[in-house]
């Protein structure tokens, strides 16, 4: 805490910490991009009223399976998703920061950010991360989230740089991300009712678990399956492993 | 160059202190509480959007009278150091009373010092614990004095009155109802309220919430 009357006035946690505590940020490295796991498919489908996102539970290290069960995909706050594909260390910080950068913004202004907002500031958090990018450790996130003011849910992608991009109806990300749009290019259409557009996402994870070696699928003996969550006017709700097994069984049947 | 009078430092302390309680006794009253879900806070605050309480980290809140401007940058500076600490360590780490020590030291050191301009303002921070024995609430003086409130504290210019008033019948197991009520008895007529809590029995992770105008009717029991 500042020991003089006055407080430099951001409501940004990242240039705050970057200033007071650099140490507590994410640095640069330029070595050990093969050391580290790397997370991999992430979808974001839009459906009538909200957007879902789904990721698949593998990181690979070189031709090793790292983890069976990492989560990519997690909530920013009550309205957004962030997934995020690369390398696993560098983004989960980063999804750390985004948590605590959209709280702090919250907190201090009174009032969330916009859903534009929002996805403005993970894009610098992302250039942020430019030069380790250069390095072979890049993260790319991928953003979904209910816009209040529009009300309609809506998805972000972004490249290395930090330039973001809105996707309309559906998106993916990471090693098996083209497989999986080209499943969801015939699956998903935009009058998709909630449940249908997971089947969807779910369906286009498989798809690139078949064509990728770094895209896990459905794990039926484990018992280890795809984190989805859906964001609504309602807020972001998560589903139960046991709901997105049922719905994971369903689209395995219909194959 | 001319030198300056030598002041006694006694009679420094005191001249500071006055001029920190005048500033103080003009603003209107807080009052935090424990009540059977939590802890509630009631301000007396004519503004819907100047708040005297607010939101620190996922169980603490803060309340604060005296000028407006030099409790806003308390309140930054509070949420700075919890989000900080949170993000460094982990979220159980942010406590109540660390979060109270660094505003006694900040309080205590402007107090002292011979160049800054003692804060005209008085703080309450209040912690939600896993258990409501475990709920504390701290107010901070404005030369940084620190006490441990057992179960309410009252902060700004009748505070004396207050306290006495609410001590007769506070229980800590009231509803949230009866709680706002004898928070708010002694408060002058006709001026709004400003109500927030933290409340245990919230699902999220974040426990601060305000209570809205329509609840807080309900509340009081007028439709």
């Amino acid at each position: 805490m500042e020991n003089s009357g006055t407080v430099e006035l951001t409501s940004s946690f990242s240039h705050y910490a970057a200033r007071v505590a650099p140490e507590s940020l994410p640095k640069p490295t330029d070595t050990g991009a093969e050391l580290a796991p790397h997370g991999t498919t992430i979808v974001a489908a839009a459906f009538t009223n909200g957007v879902v996102m789904a990721g698949d539970r593998r990181a690979t290290m070189g031709n090793i399976i790292a983890q069976r069960d990492i989560e990519k995909v997690f909530t920013a706050d009550e309205y957004t998703i962030i997934g995020i594909a690369g390398v696993a260390g560098i983004a989960i910080e980063l999804v750390r920061l985004f948590q605590v950068e959209l709280q702090h913004y919250e907190k201090v202004e009174g009032l969330p950010l916009s859903l534009d907002g929002k996805a403005n500031r993970l894009g610098a958090l992302v250039r942020s991360n430019l030069s380790q990018a250069m390095a072979g450790l890049a993260v790319i996130p991928m953003l979904a989230g209910w816009d209040l003011q529009r009300q309609q849910g809506r998805i972000f992608s972004y490249d290395a740089t930090g330039g973001r991009y809105e996707e309309t109806g559906f998106h993916a990300i990471g090693s098996g991300a083209a497989f999986a749009r080209g499943s969801l290019k015939k699956t998903h259409r935009p009058e998709l009712g909630e449940e249908e557009a997971i089947a969807a996402a779910i369906r286009s994870l498989y798809d690139a678990a078949d064509d990728d070696s770094a895209t896990g699928g459905p794990d039926l003996a484990r018992k280890i399956f795809p984190v989805v969550m859906s964001a609504s006017h309602q807020g972001v709700r998560q589903l139960t492993s046991d709901q997105v097994a049922a719905i994971t069984t369903r689209v395995l049947e219909m194959l | 160059m001319s030198l300056p009078f030598y002041v006694a430092p006694e009679q420094q302390m005191k001249d500071r202190a006055e001029f920190a309680r005048k500033g103080i006794s003009r603003g209107r009253s807080v009052v935090v509480l424990r009540y059977r879900d939590g802890i509630a806070f009631v301000a007396e605050n004519p503004s819907h959007t100047l708040h005297k309480v607010s939101e620190i980290y996922d169980r603490i809140g803060f309340a604060a009278v005296g000028r407006y401007n030099e409790f806003e940058n308390l309140r930054i500076a509070g949420i700075q150091y919890a989000d900080l600490r949170g993000y460094s360590y982990d979220r159980r780490d942010v406590t109540g009373r660390g979060l109270a020590n660094q505003y006694a030291q900040q309080l205590g050191a402007a107090f002292s010092s011979g160049i800054d301009k003692p804060f005209e303002v008085e703080l309450s921070v209040a912690e939600l614990g896993q258990t409501a024995d475990q709920d504390q609430i701290f107010r901070i003086g404005f030369d940084g004095t620190i006490f441990d409130e057992p179960g309410f504290t009252v902060i700004g210019g009748a505070a004396e009155t207050l306290h006495a008033a609410i001590g007769k019948s506070f229980a800590a197991d009231a509803d949230l109802g009866d709680a706002v009520k004898l928070a708010s008895a002694g408060f002058s007529d006709g001026v709004a309220l400003e109500v927030a809590v933290l409340d245990r029995t919230r699902t999220q992770v974040r426990t601060f919430r305000r209570v809205g105008t329509v609840e807080l009717n309900q509340l009081l029991g007028n439709h």
